[in-house]
């Protein structure tokens, strides 16, 4: 029996080792501000769309802020409503 | 007694001196009816993420006060009333908000600041 390699029936699954946290619960923040839209930028993609929370990690009770913050953003004329490039 | 702020954006049609009487005017009034300014900043000309009546800049304008709750709405009428205000935003302050900013005026996150500050002033 020379078959040294080792074949699976299923593909093994790649594990990411990162696991991903609410940065608002690590670092204790409280309170979202809307008028630093450099911060808001984090948490929107290019067309200006707020990212899920799948991929950010962010908790819901902080998700619903950040959503709250970068609505209030984009009333105020920090952030775009649409936009094709962003990033 | 609820900590309001209130953003302004005027039209970049008006003067700094004019600009600076809007303002003034609704701080006065804010004043008269019984609220207590708790900080105003002046954002100065700042480009806007998409244009708002046509405008593409704006010049900024915050207040954060205490206030009776039906002075809002007084507030707002003035502000719909008036042709130079592109927009304005009110949002009453929790606890959280109101340390964040009292942080923020004492310069506790410096390099937060500072980035802001030279935003303003360019």
């Amino acid at each position: 029996m020379a078959n040294d390699q080792i074949q699976y029936v299923t593909a093994p699954k790649v594990e990411d080792n990162r696991k991903k946290y609410c940065r608002f619960k690590k670092n204790g923040i409280k309170y979202i501000d809307y008028k630093d839209e450099k911060f808001l930028l984090k948490f929107i993609n290019d067309q200006g769309k707020v990212l899920p929370r799948r991929l950010t990690g962010t908790s819901l009770k902080f998700q619903r802020k950040v959503a709250q913050a970068v609505k209030r953003a984009r009333h105020i004329g920090l952030l775009p409503y649409v936009t094709d490039s962003l990033k | 007694m609820q900590q309001y702020e209130t953003v302004v954006i005027l039209t970049p049609l008006l003067s700094d001196e004019t600009a600076k009487e809007v303002i003034a005017k609704y701080t006065k009034l804010l004043k008269d009816n019984g609220a207590e300014i708790v900080q105003e900043d002046n954002w100065g000309l700042k480009k806007l993420a998409y244009p708002i009546q046509k405008k593409s800049t704006g010049y900024y304008h915050l207040t954060e006060y205490r206030a009776p709750g039906d002075l809002i709405n007084k507030l707002e009428v003035e502000f719909r009333r008036d042709e130079r205000i592109l927009r304005f935003l009110t949002i009453a302050l929790d606890k959280h908000a109101i340390a964040y900013n009292e942080k923020k005026r004492s310069g506790a996150f410096n390099q937060k600041k500072t980035v802001k500050t030279e935003e303003a002033a360019s």
